[in-house]
């Protein structure tokens, strides 16, 4: 009954690779903060959301989604300027786990916000028109958006590979997180490399939830299960590492597409099996260095 | 104190003593009088059943306002206490023991989902609080969950899926794929689905379960769409229908197989908006469209038209119901307690608040009504603001379409 050809797997690879397109953008804000602060963002869901309710925000008053994917990461990232400003700020040097516990309030008064804003019922929105409907891929039919996801992660990807080899400002990100005192040692104010990482890893956040919102809707509770599904995906590739990122977040997207197509029932389950499979193999994950999350 | 002499101590005791009775004991009655009738109303008014609970939430305060117009419950005031069970049964119980415990509500009108509702059930048996419930649900009419203050005012997945199962089969086509929620509303459908498409000759191409309130549905589409039923039958309520409808649109699936399922809400319709659903089939337990053939909607249609500038849904009309029935029955029995307004009902078990003749069967406190089949309108064919589908059957209540009483374990 069940075919196992690859004319009958290859659609199930190919749809998930764009959920692991959407897990990319979040575990790679979340590592790049990670990384370099050493603070874990529990608010990245709810950035998340906010990123596909500033989307709806933006397509209503300007008609233009061009306009919007490109508005509602940059209002996203700007509040994480803000967040890491007045915030967190005013708790490094302090335990790991307060800015956690921090950012894990912040996601509460967020999300509590955007139900007293827009509502607790969600808000559905459509593709732009030249990307509704399926292109023929010849193996099977494939909503033309979600190549658009592909194509969009592929290209931030590239882009934030370059700016962090490529760039002086990349350069100091790198060994900042290596090293911050010798970095400071050397006359380079780090807080407003933090204050960039910090803004570009909630952009991110914001960018996955503005392009997830025409596929899966905006609501209030979207980020909830999606930030625990990317804090594995972190876990995965390794605390704080970007390549790691990449590769754990396209590896969970196939492991929940290949298992909904055997098991649907253990597609949920699985993700966490991989993640404690991967955790006794390599404590740190697989791109991870030893004693960084310590 | 030394200067209060004993007389006095005495007779200010008396003063006090008198006070206390007075609060407390003699005017016991008065107060009753004035106390409002309080009905609670558990909704999962937050995550993806929330548009349907909003609609409900409205529904119960037509009802409150239209019975306190009237002059209330037994000369009280009508007050209907929402609270937020969150679609999670726990706090659907917690929520529930509060009205009862905190509230002193006498009567729960309620729960949305099957698996809260559950919940909510096992509060009011313990505190023998009559509960009318507004949820979808086999096992909530049926031994051992049910008792005799249990009352069930909506369809259940039995008699939804063999009426549109059956439709279905008659007329959109006999190879069916089936993709369900997997919680108890969604696992029950899916069986009754089954039985009725094999009973009809049909062929189950496949069956899948997925997490309910997942809006990701893609993963599950390439196997549907490789294995070419004629109907892909989804079960996906609240939110989730709309992310489904639309994904699987995405995939260009309704161009090669009927969309189908066994039930329609009108507050989805409205949110995903008439491309979504054009030509969507399914069930619907009242549409108000009906006002037009059916006085009690047509009255109803209207008070909601005045008070919310929009028609009630078709979950809204349940607690609206459910409330209405609360009212009727403490009148019957001309008291508050459970046994009796439940014997009431059950000796009186005709009623009509919305949609034409509705009874409860008196073995399983089941209510049974008229149901119909309806299709999306799709772009351009829609009335107005809410006219988004068209009734193409209706389906006379009877009580062939749910299992026997024997069946649910009534001797």
């Amino acid at each position: 009954m069940m075919d196992f050809s690859l004319a009958a797997v290859l659609p199930q690879i190919f749809t998930g690779l764009v959920l692991g397109m959407i897990f990319v953008l979040l575990a790679i804000g979340l590592s790049l903060i990670f990384g370099l602060m050493t603070v874990v963002n529990f608010s990245h869901g709810a950035l998340y959301m906010l990123g596909a309710y500033f989307t709806v925000f933006v397509l209503t008053y300007t008609r233009s989604f061009w306009l919007a994917l490109v508005v509602a990461p940059i209002l996203v990232g700007t509040l994480g300027l803000l967040v890491e400003r007045f915030l967190i700020r005013r708790l490094y040097g302090r335990h790991p786990d307060d800015p956690l516990l921090l950012t894990f309030g912040l996601s509460l008064v967020l999300i509590e916000t955007a139900k007293l804003i827009w509502g607790k019922v969600g808000l559905t929105l459509d593709p732009p028109r030249e990307l509704s409907g399926a292109v023929n891929l010849g193996f099977m039919a494939f909503p033309a958006y979600r190549l658009f996801v592909i194509g969009v992660t592929v290209a931030v990807l590239i882009g934030l590979w370059a700016f962090v080899t490529r760039t002086n400002v990349g350069l100091i990100i790198r060994a900042g997180s290596r090293d911050p005192l010798m970095v400071r040692a050397l006359g380079i104010n780090l807080n407003r490399i933090w204050l960039l990482v910090f803004g570009i890893g909630c952009g991110l956040a914001g960018l996955a939830g503005a392009l997830a919102g025409p596929m899966r809707g905006a609501y209030a509770e979207m980020g909830v299960t999606v930030v625990i599904e990317s804090f594995v995906v972190v876990v995965v590739g390794g605390m704080g590492s970007l390549l790691g990122a990449v590769v754990a977040g396209i590896m969970i997207g196939q492991v929940v597409g290949i298992t909904t197509f055997f098991a649907p029932k253990l597609a949920e389950i699985m993700v966490f099996v991989v993640m404690a499979v991967v955790l006794l193999v390599r404590p740190s994950g697989i791109f991870g260095e030893a004693g960084l999350a310590e | 104190m030394a200067s209060i002499t004993r007389r006095r101590f005495l007779a200010g005791t008396g003063v006090a003593a008198g006070a206390v009775a007075a609060q407390g004991w003699f005017p016991a009655v008065l107060r009753a009088q004035t106390d409002p009738f309080r009905i609670g109303c558990p909704l999962p008014l937050t995550g993806p059943f929330a548009a349907l609970a909003a609609d409900m939430q409205r529904g119960a305060q037509l009802a409150q306002d239209e019975l306190n117009a009237k002059g209330g419950i037994m000369g009280r005031r009508v007050e209907v206490l929402f609270r937020d069970d969150q679609l999670k049964p726990a706090v659907g119980a917690q929520r529930t023991k509060e009205l009862i415990e905190n509230e002193k509500v006498q009567f729960i009108v309620g729960g949305l989902a099957a698996h809260v509702q559950m919940a909510i059930n096992e509060q009011t048996k313990k505190s023998n609080v009559l509960f009318i419930s507004t949820s979808q649900s086999d096992e909530i009419s049926a031994k051992p969950d049910t008792s005799p203050i249990t009352f069930h005012e909506a369809l259940n997945p039995t008699i939804t899926s063999r009426v549109m199962g059956k439709w279905t089969c008659d007329n959109l086509g006999k190879k069916w794929w089936i993709i369900y929620a997997d919680y108890a509303w969604g696992k029950q459908n899916n069986q009754v689905l089954q039985e009725t498409l094999k009973a009809n000759g049909g062929t189950l191409l496949g069956s899948t379960p997925y997490p309910l309130g997942s809006a990701e549905f893609s993963a599950h589409l390439p196997k549907i769409q490789a294995a070419k039923p004629d109907v892909l039958m989804s079960v996906t309520p609240g939110a989730d229908n709309i992310a489904f409808l639309k994904q699987a649109r995405s995939f260009g699936m309704d161009k090669t197989m009927k969309l189908a399922q066994p039930l329609l809400w009108i507050a989805y319709l409205k949110e995903g908006g008439p491309e979504l659903y054009q030509d969507v089939h399914g069930a619907l337990n009242w549409y108000w469209e009906l006002q037009d053939t059916i006085p009690t909607a047509k009255k109803f249609v209207e008070a909601s038209m005045k008070k919310f500038n929009m028609p009630p849904g078709d979950y809204g009309a349940y607690s609206y119901s459910g409330v209405m029935e609360v009212a009727r029955g403490v009148d019957l029995a001309k008291s508050t307690n459970a046994e009796a307004v439940a014997n009431a009902l059950r000796k009186s078990p005709t009623y009509d608040h919305f949609k034409g003749k509705q009874w409860w069967r008196a073995c399983d406190n089941k209510s049974f009504q008229d149901m119909w089949i309806m299709k999306g309108r799709g772009p351009g064919k829609t009335k107005g603001e809410w006219g988004l589908a068209d009734i193409v059957a209706k389906v006379a209540a009877d009580e062939k379409y749910d299992r026997t009483c024997a069946e649910k374990g009534h001797a």
